[in-house]
């Protein structure tokens, strides 16, 4: 029987036992004036939990092993004997079988595929029947037991949430279970690529071209150091030199001198720059910026100007970070007490006096905390230097040139048909282990500065 | 306590005189630099917002075409055209077949030569002909006669007649015009077609199904996981390494970037896993690990507004620990959980690198039916699209952005609308 | 005694949006005395002590009527530039607000931004004059360089004197300087008054009637926005004319 049938049965049988086992709580509650700590309904949920979360663990755990069991099962029939020896083509003509007997397919590219997929069809039959009946029974045993332990004295409630207190711890951990999937596969990957190229190679090596890797020496043509330049100067200087003024005074305007009325939309509309998503910002700058830089470029004699420069992803990127530098400076020069203001304004000191001598020293780890933040968001931006830079890996300080950033490298890597085992495709996830560690490590100087300029205060 | 009078330090020196010249001057001088600063505050404030203007002020005007569509009214002598269609198998089940082999593209390129010249087939839109199936689908009784169709123009005309292009392709638009054949429309191919090479049939109703579907699945995972993982933390969880560790880890992800994701995304769920390459789930469940951080950020800090008084009260009648916070943290705090999901998912319906690293990069003709249909989103078909610097492209790229822009505009509107009706304040 | 008055205030009444804080208020400050003003919390007296340098401008909702003169002039008028007014009414709060910097820099804030000094040497000999006066000399001369904070609350409350001082004032306002600090502070702090009378005139604050017998010649006691009565400190005390003066002295309520 389909899945969807199974799983409808499984809870039909937990509702079933739901409802029993409700009824006879309320039978022995009526009986009773004691107190009860668990409800009718408790025990309910009890019995309905023990019929259904086994089946479905019983399930989850059949649907990984069983493709194997069938396709042993298939590799029995004598028709499995014509089977090629290569192991590609054998897995290919049994997935084009198993598509066939699924029905996915109407089309064969090996007739063999064609005899095959009867045998596999009778064998997931024989198999799901297996399977349903085993789950069904399963159900059954456990929600029966659990209804016999249905009884006055039972604390239902507390099982019950105990369960769900492992739920919520389950949550938790998936949070960490994600932080060391990203660790672990990026390490791993990375570490194979570094069993082909060495680690010298690529984080100093100054030649990044890897469109001719030469086979007996990969690492000559993988170097990154023209990568860690490019993303440095598009996203740590460029980017900065936009955001951090625009930023920095926009927060001590709207903390300052603005109106409440103005502030409370004022501030809106700069958050609203972090929210357009950055293809679109990319996608401006592509069209729009980068053109206007170039003529810009020409006008000014500049004679290397590339429609692709540094300086339009970099322009473009700053202003997508602006929000993040003022919210942060906001927060900062907010968070300076109030008295620091009035003893200064109280000794006949202008309102930039006091900002510039008073405020801005005092919020300043708070402030460089949002900076460094911004540096880490802008480095590991993606869609707008993909869209607006180039995949040239150069060291320049010309802003009208064209330079790449770490994060397009990724993504070009990744086009394309390279095989998952060659080095430009290992290459990707090196970088992005790179990515990985300076960022989080921008991020925890940050925070540890912001955290502790905030201790200061209070 | 000193009983000897203090040092009251060197003679007195004279007294500052604050109205001579020098102090005045000096004083007009901090005046005019406190006028400066002011000024160049209010001057970054009003550029940054001038920035987004002219942003969303350029897409708007290069996009808002994109929505219109010219039309050409093409005449059609049905029976003269030599369709091999048998029309009483229109109205059964077998209809899509009858008309696949009917020849309607060379009955309506000779229609459009007939009617205007020899070079009238490149007058309208290589995908013309599928209007006219639809046409003849919808009412068999036009093969019996003549008809006007009003079908898409081609793309130079199209842009010809919104104003740039070529001067023949003007001239012609002009010539149209005249016979009165030309008619611009509201272009619902947009928003219901899918990707196409050709400018004047692509849309995005392929992408923007694969999103819902996408979003879907991103919700249905990272929803539960990051409100049940910001209860555990904020109510159960004892202050110990562990859950330092997880507070850490959280905070940390919350800061990876994207691209980050994607890579992840294809390690695991492609290479280990083996899931369906660019398919929605697999999108989804990327996605969702990026979300899940922002959310239990978002649900900390609701959960952290709910004032300890009314778990006291709770624990005072005799409710377990859980039945106090399902009973009633939870609801008081679900508000700020629900606008923090929302600013997640408007962040992640506008995400499109590791969408790019699991393969949600090719051209897909047909919105995806399951969740397990290769699929893409509409910020990755934007992507896609950007690379043709066709014009139609570009108006039609733009347009897209602009549906992305609202669709985000009526998320984050939805989550202010919430935070200021039910933000209590306690 | 001859009286030269330095400020002079008539009919001032002061807004909070619609709520009225200070309700026709005249009051004249001497220049070679220590005036009070005392009274229940949430009387006023801190608010009409900050129109005396229009600290009240800071806040948006506030409005200040009537005619308040500092030597004749009138501290509101257009033609009265509040940063010189600030500086010649100075003012020391209640809570301690070291700026987080150097003492020395503390103290040499104000000459700074005013120019009063034209080169390091006068600079330095300023800031030792000021924290002479305010009593705090002896105790920092050697760790100047240290940050104000560190310092304990009496001493940040004397670096915040000696601040005030460095500019060169005519008039401190005090806004119960003592309340955040211990006896022994408190008593540094109101010895100190007593040296600075002479020199400065002082407007003190304080909800602490005894200390305003200590320090002030006269006081001033505000009731609900209202001044109640205005005297000789010494008249004020043993002697008061109005009821609800005699009332609040007696401690019947408060």
């Amino acid at each position: 029987m389909s899945a969807l049938a199974l799983l409808f049965l499984i809870a039909g049988l937990g509702l079933i036992g739901w409802l029993t086992a409700r009824v006879r709580a309320v039978s022995f509650r009526r009986d009773s004036s004691a107190r009860f700590s668990s409800l009718p309904s408790h025990h309910g949920t009890y019995v309905a939990m023990w019929t259904v979360l086994p089946a479905a663990l019983f399930l989850a755990v059949w649907s990984s092993v069983s493709p194997a069991l069938v396709t042993d099962a298939v590799l029995e029939t004598p028709a499995a004997a014509q089977l090629p020896a290569n192991k590609f083509e054998r897995a290919s003509v049994l997935s084009e079988a198993r598509n066939l007997a699924a029905g996915r397919s109407f089309g064969t590219f090996n007739p063999l595929s064609q005899t095959l997929a009867p045998a596999y069809a009778s064998a997931q039959k024989r198999y799901d029947w297996i399977s349903s009946a085993a789950a069904l029974l399963l159900a059954f045993a456990t929600g029966a037991w659990a209804f016999t332990r249905v009884r006055p004295a039972f604390r239902a409630r507390t099982k019950i949430e105990r369960v769900v207190m492992l739920l919520l711890l389950g949550a938790s951990l998936i949070a960490i279970l994600t932080t060391l999937g990203i660790v672990a596969s990026l390490v791993f990957e990375s570490a194979r690529f570094f069993r082909m190229v060495p680690i010298g190679d690529f984080l100093f090596g100054t030649h990044w071209s890897p469109q001719v890797i030469p086979a007996n020496d990969p690492g000559s043509a993988l170097g990154a150091v023209p990568l860690f330049w490019g993303t440095f100067f598009i996203g740590a200087v460029i980017a900065m030199i936009v955001a951090i003024p625009f930023g920095l005074m926009s927060a001590i305007y709207l903390t300052q001198y603005a109106a409440p009325r103005v502030r409370a939309w004022m501030k809106p509309i700069l958050e609203v720059l972090a929210g357009v998503p950055t293809v679109v910002y990319g996608y401006f700058a592509a069209l729009t910026v980068a053109p206007a830089v170039r003529d810009l470029a020409v006008s000014l004699g500049v004679t290397w100007a590339s429609s692709e420069s540094a300086l339009a992803a970099g322009l473009v990127m700053g202003v997508m970070i602006i929000p993040f530098v003022s919210s942060m400076a906001d927060d900062s020069i907010a968070a300076v007490p109030s008295s620091m203001r009035d003893g200064s304004l109280a000794m006949g000191a202008t309102s930039s006096e006091t900002i510039r001598r008073v405020l801005l020293p005092a919020a300043l780890p708070g402030v460089v905390g949002g900076i460094l933040l911004a540096v880490s968001r802008a480095i590991g931006e993606t869609m707008i230097v993909v869209m607006a830079a180039s995949g040239v890996a150069t060291m320049t300080l010309n802003p009208f040139a064209s330079a790449t950033t770490v994060t397009k490298q990724i993504v070009d890597l990744l086009t394309g048909e390279a095989e998952f085992d060659s080095p430009k495709t290992l290459a990707a996830f090196a970088l992005g282990l790179t990515l990985f560690v300076v960022t989080l490590l921008l991020n925890i100087v940050a925070l540890t500065v912001v955290k502790r300029y905030r201790e200061a205060y209070e | 306590m000193s009983s000897t009078p203090p040092d009251m330090g060197s003679p007195e020196k004279t007294p500052t005189d604050w109205r001579g010249d020098a102090m005045q001057r000096r004083i007009r001088r901090r005046y005019r630099s406190e006028r400066r600063f002011k000024l160049i505050g209010l001057a970054a404030v009003m550029m940054s917002a001038g920035f987004l203007v002219f942003l969303l002020a350029t897409m708007l005007s290069n996009g808002i075409g994109g929505f219109s569509r010219t039309e050409i009214k093409l005449p059609i002598d049905f029976p003269k055209a030599g369709l091999t269609l048998d029309a009483s198998r229109l109205a059964g089940p077998g209809a899509d077949m009858a008309l696949a082999g009917a020849g309607i593209q060379g009955a309506t390129d000779g229609a459009a030569i007939a009617a205007f010249g020899k070079d009238g087939d490149q007058l309208i839109s290589d995908g013309a002909w599928l209007t006219v199936r639809s046409a003849v689908k919808a009412d068999p009784a036009l093969l019996r006669g003549r008809a006007t169709i009003a079908v898409p123009a081609s793309d130079a005309i199209d842009i010809a007649a919104k104003g740039e292009g070529s001067n023949e392709d003007k001239a012609q638009v002009a010539k149209l015009k005249a016979a009165g054949v030309l008619t611009t429309g509201f272009n619902l191919s947009f928003l219901q077609g899918a990707d196409s090479t050709d400018p004047t049939m692509v849309g995005i109703w392929g992408a923007l199904k694969g999103s819902i579907f996408t979003m879907i699945v991103t919700l249905v995972l990272a929803f539960p996981v990051g409100v049940f993982a910001a209860l555990y933390l904020e109510e159960y969880a004892p202050r110990n390494r562990w859950t330092d560790l997880i507070e850490v880890s959280i905070n940390n992800l919350a800061a990876v970037p994207s691209i980050i994701f994607g890579l992840l995304g294809l390690a695991v769920f492609l290479n280990t896993f083996h899931l369906p390459r660019s398919a929605a789930i697999v999108g989804g469940l990327t996605l969702a690990l990026m979300t899940m951080p922002v959310i239990v950020i978002a649900g900390r800090n609701a959960i952290k507004g709910v004032p300890p008084s009314i778990r006291d009260a709770a624990l005072g009648i005799g409710a377990s620990p859980v039945q106090v916070v399902f009973h009633h943290v939870l609801p008081l705090a679900l508000p700020g959980i629900l606008t923090g999901t929302i600013i997640g998912m408007a962040r992640a319906l506008g995400e499109t690198a590791p969408l790019l690293m699991i393969g949600m990069r090719a051209f897909i003709a047909s919105p995806p039916e399951r969740l397990s249909d290769p699929a893409t989103v509409l910020p990755v078909q934007i992507f896609l699209w950007s690379d043709q610097v066709n014009r139609g492209f570009v108006e039609k790229t733009s347009a897209a952005i602009i549906v992305l822009l609202v669709f985000l505009l009526a998320m984050n509107g939805v989550a202010i609308y919430l935070r200021n009706k039910f933000e209590t304040r306690w | 005694m001859t009286q030269h008055l330095k400020m002079t205030a008539h009919n001032v009444n002061v807004f909070y949006g619609k709520k009225q804080a200070i309700n026709d208020v005249s009051i004249d400050i001497d220049q070679d005395l220590v005036t009070a003003f005392i009274g229940p919390s949430g009387c006023g007296k801190s608010t009409f002590l900050r129109t005396l340098n229009r600290m009240n401008d800071t806040v948006a909702s506030a409005k200040v009527t009537g005619d308040i003169r500092l030597d004749g002039e009138d501290i509101y008028a257009a033609e009265m530039d509040v940063v010189q007014l600030r500086a010649r009414v100075g003012m020391v709060f209640q809570k301690p607000n070291p700026f987080p910097k150097s003492i020395f820099e503390n103290v040499a804030y104000g000459p700074r931004i005013h120019g009063l000094a034209s080169s390091k040497g006068q600079l330095s000999g300023i800031v030792e004059q000021s924290l002479k006066r305010a009593g705090l000399w002896e105790e920092v001369k050697d760790r100047l360089q240290d940050s104000g904070t560190a310092l304990s609350g009496g001493q940040q409350q004397r670096l915040c004197i000696a601040r005030a001082i460095a500019v060169d004032p005519e008039v401190i306002l005090m806004d119960e300087p003592c309340s955040a600090l211990d006896p022994i502070a408190t008593a540094k702090i109101e010895e100190l008054i007593h040296e600075l009378k002479g020199r400065y005139a002082i407007v003190i604050v304080t909800h602490n009637m005894q200390q305003a017998a200590r320090v002030s010649q006269r006081t001033a006691f505000f009731h609900l926005g209202t001044l109640i009565e205005y005297g000789a400190t010494s008249d004020i005390f043993t002697n008061p004319r109005e009821e609800r003066t005699r009332d609040y002295i007696t401690g019947r309520y408060g």
